[in-house]
């Protein structure tokens, strides 16, 4: 039985990290280069983590499959950062920034782990100034804040509408500096297909060059996955396409727990779907909610031009609902509410399937030229999707996959199940609980790669011999051959459906039954089908090319198949989850005014799944949360 | 033909890897004008699939312009006819029923062609590593308001660093130059207090490695501005040009 020990610190909560960052063990400098650590994924989370262990003096190989880690799909990240630097006197604090993250997060997130990402926000937004991230300023020369779901205060950290760039920008070339030095060595067009262990301790992996279909295998002191997250199971999601779940998947085979798989964010602003070749959805970021209003027509099925109905006919729904937060609720609530207006018939454009985000007001207040300046690029961006212009008419938005707070269990150092296999950013599941708040997947992000993994690390490093394996263990071998077999058995199907094919089957299943809202016929549902159409997937799936060349539709299909198991344990996740919380809704709990319904009674844990060894599905594992600090209440944000 | 619906004809570079010879190919596809120009090139490649062909090789992830992936001339254009704009953020609206349409790589010396249209842009990285960072340890920073930077030295400095690093520049200039890219990342630090302490060495090493890589000499045809995505300007190589000369002077002396 796993023994799920998130080795929380004892004593006061403020205390906490402090005193555990005292206790832990540490590797001398002089050792530091005797240890080489493979970070997977150089987003955000890998790419701060393997800069930062450089430039201590670990010998780093880092991997991602873009052709550059400055493609990571943190690149995307638009709206900010939060920190809880209280630079505007508004009232913001560590512990404001702690609360709000617990409550954000339904209270389904640890408190230790929450306070201390509060703690360390302060620092990452130090660190990227320094850096030369260009975030926004006053004319004063301060920086600038604005606001984002979920709280009342202005500590969210921007660069435009282009955040995550500027952010990973300058942990790219942190990072490059660091190859540079000769400290990390960067595998970019390299894909992760499984973890090597030897004496049950992560020691290495096999990987794929993209380029080259070379299979490769790299020893490591230790392994770090900060592979990003899982969303793009639902095959439509506002992530980059080749987003996928393999290197946690490939983990969890290998005996990793994988934590709350049902907990995924749908976010509300999104541009609508427009057909069925349609490949992703694009973000519209939530700093637009700063100043548009959210609305639908009053009236069911008023087809009407947007200007046309009149303002006494029109239903700011988040605005009339939860006065206090108005149109910044969180996501969760402000994408429910969006459905719900569309299920009732009061949805705009084709289908019904969309709502108006206006901004006819700001203009009005500060004019065209403010506005541009807040949101010009993601008006643009806009403008572009659709042939609308937004100056002019309302955004047409619908809620859409955007993130996964589910991820691999780790403890509060951030390791896994497995020792020596730590887990960075959206790959684990650490910090947000149940639903995410704007703005803090990447303060997570940061804060594991710059501030925690460089103290943790050392602690596990510190009692392992150093280069106790290399590339030559039968362990090695073993796994190597699993993946060329497996690599092999997806050419040999060769049947007659394309890959992007089953994966848009799986994904409607998946949004249809275990989306933004849940019930245990659609779940049970989806529990029969999904084995039905990996049968088919490994009996009918067609993927052409060799595996000894750069193959798009080899990847993709490795990452299907993936899908194809972790979407079942997902389905699995949130049946056995017989609560609403955050972005879970079960729609047979709710209240009356159809409110998420907890059970804290029941559910106020941590489902952490083991898979069977023969492969015939799952156990549960539960991690019970304790809430010294904060009392478990009702979220209200109204 | 349904509405919206158009039929195209496409020529297409397939090359099956680096030293293997290359030549447009020609194909026929359908597509609807809310299609994305990538969601147009995804509906030919499921076609091929199913034919029993190889669909073409492209690069892509964010489909959203800002990650620099997309990378084909289309049409004799890096990312297509429209300005400021990625080739995963044109839409097939700007064409029409029965238009002809040329999709070939990025060709330059330095970005040598993997497959189709995919090329090799690790130079890219290469220039970086060089020098276009600041040399700042994790947990060594001051706090943030202590570095005061003027909100139009702030804006000026996001201009430059709004760079994708897709390479159009590379792929418009008739000497296949990176010296838009370049001086965009040295011009980004160099407006920003924190870029000064090193921004002799950063111009001084980060010229030589693009040099290095086998990129042109930039002879002031300024196709490279037009073709950005990030509508980045000029004004950025002239800032290097001055920084470069400067620190050429200073070591000399
Ligand atoms: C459109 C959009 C906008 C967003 N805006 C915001 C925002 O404003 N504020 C905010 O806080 N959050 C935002 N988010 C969320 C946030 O961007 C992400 O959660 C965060 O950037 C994830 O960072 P990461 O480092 O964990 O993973 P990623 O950035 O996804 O990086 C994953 C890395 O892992 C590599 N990788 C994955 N699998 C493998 C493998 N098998 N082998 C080798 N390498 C592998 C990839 O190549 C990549 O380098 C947004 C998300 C989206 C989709
Ligand atoms: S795919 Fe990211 S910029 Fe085009």
């Amino acid at each position: 039985m796993t023994n799920l020990d998130a080795k929380i610190p004892s004593g006061p909560l403020e205390k906490k990290w402090d005193s555990r960052r005292f206790e832990l063990k540490l590797v001398n400098p002089a050792n530091k280069r005797k240890y080489r650590v493979l970070v997977v994924g150089t987003g955000l989370a890998g790419g701060s983590a393997a800069a930062t262990l450089a430039e201590l003096g670990y010998n780093v190989e880092a991997f991602c499959f873009q052709d550059s880690p400055r493609r990571a799909h943190s690149i995307a990240a638009q709206g900010g950062i939060n920190a809880a630097k209280n630079y505007q006197g508004d009232g913001d604090s560590v512990q404001r920034l702690f609360y709000d993250t617990i409550k954000g997060g339904d209270f389904r997130s640890r408190e230790a782990n929450v306070y201390r990402l509060a703690q360390v926000s302060v620092n990452i937004i130090d660190q990227c100034v320094a850096q030369g991230v260009p975030f926004a300023r006053e004319y004063g020369g301060t920086l600038a804040n604005r606001s984002f779901g979920g709280a009342q205060v202005s500590r969210t950290f921007y660069a435009r509408g282009q955040t995550g760039q500027q952010l990973l920008i300058g942990c790219y070339q942190a990072l490059e500096r660091q190859v540079q030095a000769g400290k990390v060595k960067m595998h970019t067009r390299h894909e992760m297909l499984d973890v090597v262990l030897v004496d049950g301790h992560a020691k290495g992996i096999v990987t794929r060059d993209l380029k080259t279909g070379k299979i490769q295998r790299h020893f490591g002191d230790a392994v770090i996955l900060a592979t990003g997250g899982y969303g793009n199971v639902f095959y439509l999601s506002t992530n980059a396409k080749n987003c996928n779940v393999t290197a946690a998947y490939r983990a969890h085979r290998r005996g990793a727990l994988f934590a709350n798989p049902c907990y995924t964010q749908i976010h509300p602003t999104c541009i609508p779907v427009s057909g069925d070749y349609q490949s992703k959805l694009t973000l519209m970021s939530e700093s637009l909610r700063n100043d548009g209003r959210i609305w639908v027509p009053k009236k069911h099925g008023d087809d009407r031009k947007p200007g046309q109905i009149p303002e006494g006919e029109r239903d700011y729904y988040l605005e009339r609902k939860y006065p206090s937060f108005g149109n910044l609720a969180p996501r969760d609530i402000a994408s429910r509410a969006a459905k719900e207006a569309c299920d009732d018939g009061r949805g705009v454009g084709p289908g019904g399937l969309g709502v108006y985000l206006d901004f006819a007001d700001a203009i009005q207040r500060l004019g065209e030229d403010a506005v541009r300046s807040r949101y010009g690029n993601l008006f643009h961006m806009y403008a572009k999707i659709t042939g609308d212009d937004p100056y002019k008419t309302p955004m047409r938005i619908y809620p859409a996959v955007h993130y996964t707070m589910g991820g691999l269990w780790v403890d509060y150092h951030l390791q896994s199940t497995i020792p020596g296999l730590f887990v960075l950013g959206e790959a684990n599941f650490s910090d947000h609980g149940a639903n995410r708040l704007g703005a803090s997947a990447l303060m997570q992000g940061l804060a594991d790669g710059y501030f925690v993994i460089p103290y943790t690390l050392g602690n596990y490093l510190a009692d392992q011999r150093p280069g106790l394996a290399d590339e030559q263990h039968a362990a090695f071998a073993e796994v190597e051959n699993e993946v060329r077999a497996r690599l092999q058995r997806l050419m040999d199907v060769n049947g007659s459906r394309t890959v992007d094919s089953f994966h848009r089957e799986l994904g409607k299943l998946i949004w249809d039954k275990c989306g933004m809202a849940r019930d245990k016929q659609g779940l049970e549902e989806a529990l029969r089908r999904i084995p039905e159409l990996r049968e088919e997937f490994w009996g009918n799936v067609r993927v052409p090319g060799d595996t000894g060349d750069f193959n798009q539709e080899l990847e993709k299909a490795g990452r299907v198949a993936d899908f194809m198991e972790f979407g079942e344990m997902m389905c699995l996740d949130a049946l056995t989850r017989d609560e609403s919380c955050g972005g879970h809704f079960r729609t047979e709990h709710q209240t009356d005014d159809g409110e998420a319904m907890r059970n804290d009674d029941d559910f106020a844990h941590v489902a952490a799944w083991e898979r069977k060894s023969d492969g015939s599905g799952w156990t549960e594992h539960r991690e019970q949360l304790e809430f010294e600090n904060v009392k478990l209440s009702v979220r209200s944000y109204k | 033909m349904s509405q919206g619906n158009m039929r195209l004809k496409l020529h297409i570079w397939r090359q099956k890897g680096a030293s293997a010879p290359g030549a447009m190919k020609t194909y026929e596809v359908t597509a609807n004008e809310h299609m994305s120009f990538l969601e147009m090139l995804d509906v030919l490649n499921q076609e091929l699939i199913e034919k029993g062909e190889e669909p073409v090789a492209f690069d892509h992830d964010c489909r959203e312009g800002i990650c620099g992936s997309c990378n084909m001339v289309i049409n004799g254009h890096p990312h297509g006819p429209q300005r400021g704009t990625t080739a995963c953020q044109l839409h097939m609206r700007t064409f029409k029923d029965g238009d002809e349409i040329f999709v070939e790589p990025w060709r330059a010396r330095a970005f040598p062609i993997i497959k189709d249209l995919v090329v090799d842009r690790t130079a890219f990285d290469r220039i970086i590593a060089s020098g276009g960072y600041v040399s700042v340890n994790s947990g060594s920073a001051p706090d943030a308001n202590e570095i005061l930077i003027g909100r139009d030295d702030a804006e000026e400095a996001f201009e430059y660093a709004a760079c994708i690093g897709c390479g159009a520049c590379v792929a418009a200039c008739k000497n296949a130059s990176a010296m838009l890219f370049t001086a965009a990342k040295f011009a980004h630090l160099e407006k920003l207090p924190q870029g000064q302490v090193e921004s002799d060495r950063r111009a001084v090493e980060m010229v030589m490695q693009h040099d290095a890589e086998g990129f042109g000499a930039c002879t002031n045809q300024y196709e490279c501005e037009a073709a950005c995505p990030k509508e980045i300007s000029v004004t950025s190589i002239a800032m290097l040009n001055r920084a470069y000369r400067r620190a050429a002077l200073s070591s000399k002396s």
